[in-house]
């Protein structure tokens, strides 16, 4: 049996452990922990510590594991641990929350500078009033062009499947350009 | 007692307002980065300011505010380079050449300077040593800390603010493709203009801040100003390498392993 992965990050509270629940043919498993901070706290009850995980069996020979990253900068020892033979990686993002923009920007720049996989953006709670539109996200974001933002509603399953294919499409046509099969560089000491 | 901790968990702004309400007397050392400053307090007032690793005699004082010219400078140096600052400051104004306001006042700014420069220190460690006198040979001022305590506090939550926008001074600059803004229409500064000469992905932040002579501070201020401006956007310098590459799922598969391998999980799940 081979299995494959896909880890879903972003910042706190941004929807990455419903994200999986919405999908996986398992119960998730959760590293979940009461929060201690008064102003989290206000936000939500309680926050992944480690991992989640969940699962979609692919056929009788393959499974794909989805991986969720804690939220919390304290945890992100985590990330690149998580990322370790990764098919590629979403970052969710609240479109609601303006004021953690910033922190899945730079959760962004640290994947991308370890892994040079596909990702997608994830504009998480398109159903809610406030939510930022796409475009203005991806500005918000800085995110150029070529980068996916796709709108997503991770209690919707339909929404959530759209996020993955669009992720497995991207990496396809990265499979197919050649570069995920280009000769890494060797890395020098510095 | 001494005071004893490190600026992660007591800033230098915390360090001023304690000293400034409990009308503290005495030094509080502060090392961060390879440099050492003195302040001296009397009564809750800064007196006097010290930089290690700067030359701060009275005289050096006076040629780095530009108030000597090179020439008085070494001509002093020579015939009252043994003086103390204070017998100093006396044949100056003797001499006529300051007014005891000019004296204090050049101080008070070279002072303010320093504790303007602490601001930026984020990291290191103090102590505070109560009733330590100042130095007997320099020129005392008194010098109020609750303008600077104001000014800190704003300085500080820029700082935050910056080392959020700009975390990494690794990272460098390049020329955004399609500007929105035409550069030679903006207003910008003489420093800004400086950094825009070096703007280029070969050229990290912080080579840029050493080439320049900028602080971390000023440099992440002038690229976020740039960056908001539509100018510039940061990148990854060329030559950057990170610590560690993670391996990808496809390492040890074939192309066509690894297209057949995609496709089954793209129909699998636009199945479900």
């Amino acid at each position: 049996m081979q299995a494959v992965k896909i880890v879903v990050t972003g910042p706190f509270s941004a929807g990455k452990t419903q994200f999986i629940k919405t999908v996986s043919e398992i119960d998730v498993v959760a590293t979940e922990r009461k929060i201690t901070g008064a102003d989290e706290r206000a936000i939500k009850e309680s926050t992944t510590v480690a991992m989640d995980f969940g699962r979609l069996t692919i056929d009788d020979d393959l499974v794909l594991y989805l991986f969720g990253t804690p939220g919390q900068k304290r945890f992100d020892f985590m990330w690149e641990i998580l990322s370790e033979g990764m098919l590629g990686f979403i970052v969710l993002v609240d479109s609601t929350r303006p004021e953690t923009f910033r922190e899945a920007r730079n959760i962004l720049e640290t994947f991308k500078a370890y892994a040079p996989t596909p990702y997608v953006v994830a504009a998480n709670k398109q159903d809610l009033e406030d939510a930022w539109d796409v475009e203005d996200l991806r500005i918000a974001l800085r995110l150029p062009k070529d980068v996916k933002v796709v709108p997503c509603v991770a209690v919707d399953k339909e929404s959530v499947k759209k996020v993955l294919l669009e992720l497995l499409y991207s990496i396809l046509e990265w499979i197919e350009s050649g570069q995920a099969h280009r000769q890494p560089k060797e890395i020098e000491p510095k | 007692m001494a005071l004893k901790g490190d600026l992660r968990s007591f800033s230098i702004v915390q360090l001023l307002n304690l000293v400034h309400l409990a009308r503290k007397t005495g030094r509080l050392v502060i090392a961060s980065e390879g440099e050492v400053a003195e302040l001296y307090f009397q009564d809750g007032k800064l007196v006097y300011a010290a930089l290690r690793s700067r030359p701060h005699s009275l005289l050096d004082v006076l040629y780095q505010a530009r108030r000597l010219t090179a020439k008085q400078y070494k001509a002093l140096k020579a015939r009252a380079g043994n003086l103390n600052d204070k017998a100093l400051g006396l044949l100056l104004v003797n001499a006529g050449y300051f007014t005891p306001q000019d004296i204090l006042t050049i101080l008070k700014d070279y002072y303010t300077n320093i504790v303007r420069r602490l601001f930026a220190w984020i990291e290191g460690r103090f102590v505070f040593e109560s009733g330590v006198p100042m130095p007997k040979e320099r020129i005392p001022v008194k010098l109020g800390l609750g303008n600077l305590i104001v000014e800190g506090s704003r300085q500080l939550r820029e700082w935050e603010r910056l080392r959020e926008e700009i975390p990494d001074l690794n990272m460098a600059l390049k020329f955004v493709e399609q500007p929105q803004t035409d550069v030679k229409s903006l207003n910008l500064s003489v420093e800004e203009w400086r950094v825009i000469a070096y703007v280029n992905p070969k050229n990290s932040l912080r080579k840029i801040a050493r080439t320049l002579k900028m602080s971390d501070m000023e440099i992440r201020r002038i690229a976020y100003a740039l960056m908001q401006a539509g100018i510039v956007e940061l990148v990854r310098p060329d030559d950057y390498r990170p610590k560690r590459v993670i391996q990808h799922a496809f390492v040890n598969r074939s192309k066509e392993e690894s297209i057949s391998l995609v496709q089954r999980l793209i129909n699998r799940i636009s199945s479900r």
